[in-house]
């Protein structure tokens, strides 16, 4: 298989089947996926439909049954700090100050203190959370701890950043407020961005690329580039006649997903 | 304005119990005997705090003469043992515990016989003790060990085990070692469970304390209550008691303080 010099991430023929009730259940089925460098592309689908199975896969968490990925090449097999990844539910340790969040990668690393220092503070000022250096999560709203735990992998600077439904927890405004962040950081330190998501919306207007997942089966049911200029308007025309097209190819995934529910099967 | 009407509800029935109390002895209903009157009781308190002879420069300085009274020598000897008892039992508790917590192998080995072990009370071992060590400081502390080192343990090793599996992979993610997961991450994460278990463990101490004393020492404020029996002094006997739970709730408060001064990022069992 050739590949491009482009070509950042490389999944290819990748299975991941778990045991259910004694039958296979293919989370993930022949998945091929190439991300190139600085790419944004989004995994969209019904839950249970293999997407974050595959971003863990990506990620190292959770290794394929069976197929490649290679990040620049090289095989993954374990998780490590050049794929820094932000969850849903903020995973920020609660007895660090925001400020010990983000520097505890780089201590790992084993930086030198002064360094560490500087990073850290460019990092709140870059995120908006100078304020909030001293404070423990807990005293945090969820878009402010977003911040942080995002903080904490640029800290990393890894090229590739894994986002799994990060802003799924949050209010419609503080939402859209860390997507354009998102954009921000994103064009200015260019990083590869894989970001699952179940919203057409938030897919459409954050990613180059949407890659949408089919329900058990895991395979990809389509992968549309969205061509359209940025900063992106949700209520232009062109916006909505995609969204319009995404809408019909998830309700397809949805129904199945519930069907599948109604007869009792295994669910997610 | 709230804070002052809160108090002052709580106090109430503790004044209407001491009320009824004096009532009962004021009017000859009890014989003083069974039941002192409270102010006999604070009288004999006063009494068995105090130092018993006449201050004495030739024999040592103020503050020395100051703590000569009995009951400040008996609770300084019952804290002593408490904790050296609960050092000893939580200080071998929390190792084993984080082991048993961490790895599947340590918990296999070691959960059976703690499990025989565990349900059965310190004041079972007093023979035993006294086998061992014979009398004195010894058994007593050996008692308090024990009544500290199960909490501890089950509190420890629950702390360990649930560890949200989150924060792990959050730790694999950032690239730490195992050594930097166990140290950085599950330990912290475990601080709530193990500083409940130390709580819990410092109660146990201080009933066994009490019952140890009862039988290996001739101090402490469990033998000073013993003893006041012989002499059928009721009064000495409450002053005693009181004492005792005055001094629980002064050890349950400085530890409740000192965890949540340490605990000031814990939100309690919500998720963080």
């Amino acid at each position: 298989m050739t590949m491009d010099s482009s070509t950042h991430i490389s999944v290819r023929g990748v299975h991941k089947v778990f045991q259910s009730g004694g039958q296979d259940v293919y989370a993930l089925k022949a998945i091929d996926l190439e991300v190139a460098r600085g790419e944004f592309v989004c995994l969209l689908g019904p839950s249970g439909c293999g997407k974050s199975t595959l971003l863990n896969a990506v990620a190292g968490f959770s290794l394929p049954t069976s197929g490649v990925i290679d990040v620049e090449g090289t095989a993954i097999i374990a998780p490590g700090p050049d794929r820094g990844m932000v969850f849903q539910e903020y995973a920020l340790f609660p007895w660090m100050t925001v400020e010990q969040n983000i520097a505890f990668g780089l201590q790992i690393k084993g930086d030198a203190k002064a360094a560490i220092q500087e990073k850290v503070d460019q990092l709140l000022g870059l995120l908006h959370l100078q304020d909030f250096r001293k404070r423990y999560p807990k005293d945090l709203s969820g878009g402010m701890r977003q911040r942080v735990a995002i903080a904490r992998v640029l800290a990393l600077d890894s090229p590739i950043m894994l986002m799994d439904e990060p802003f799924g927890a949050l209010d419609a405004l503080t939402r859209r407020n860390l997507q354009d962040e998102l954009l921000r950081l994103w064009t200015e330190l260019r990083k590869t961005i894989l970001f699952v998501t179940h919203s057409i919306e938030e897919a459409l207007y954050l990613a180059d690329r949407t890659v949408v997942m089919t329900y058990r089966p895991g395979t990809i049911k389509r992968d549309l580039y969205v061509d359209l200029p940025r900063p992106r308007d949700v209520a232009s025309p062109g916006f909505n006649a995609l969204k319009k097209e995404l809408s019909l190819l998830l309700m397809e995934e949805q129904n199945r997903h519930e069907q599948d529910e109604f007869r009792g099967a295994a669910v997610d | 304005m709230k804070r002052y009407k809160h108090a002052a509800s709580g106090i109430l029935v503790p004044l209407a119990a001491l009320a009824f109390w004096q009532l009962l002895s004021t009017m000859g209903w009890v014989n003083a005997t069974i039941l002192p009157s409270p102010m006999q009781v604070l009288t004999k308190w006063w009494a068995y705090l105090r130092p018993m002879e006449a201050f004495d420069p030739a024999q040592g300085p103020y503050l020395k003469w100051c703590l000569s009274g009995e009951l400040i020598q008996d609770a300084m000897g019952s804290l002593y043992r408490v904790l050296v008892g609960f050092a000893i039992g939580t200080g071998l508790a929390l190792p084993l515990g984080l082991a048993m917590g961490y790895s599947k192998v340590a918990y296999g080995l070691f959960n059976p016989l703690i499990q025989v072990l565990r349900p059965i009370p310190p004041i079972a071992y007093i023979p035993l003790s006294i086998l061992w060590f014979g009398l004195g400081n010894p058994p007593a502390v050996f008692l308090i060990s024990i009544g500290a080192f199960f909490p501890m343990l089950m509190n420890t090793v629950a702390g360990v085990q649930n560890v949200d599996s989150i924060y792990l992979r959050v730790g694999r993610n950032l690239g730490a070692s195992r050594y930097t997961q166990f140290t950085r991450i599950i330990l912290p994460a475990a601080t709530p469970y193990i500083f409940t278990g130390a709580r819990i463990g410092m109660g146990t101490a201080f009933i066994v304390v009490i019952v140890s004393e009862m039988i290996a020492v001739n101090n402490g404020l469990g033998y000073r209550i013993l003893e006041a029996r012989e002499y059928l002094w009721s009064d000495k006997i409450i002053a005693g008691m009181f004492t005792i739970g005055l001094l629980g709730l002064g050890i349950d408060t400085l530890m409740s303080r000192l965890s949540s001064r340490l605990l000031r990022w814990h939100r309690g069992l919500e998720q963080g």
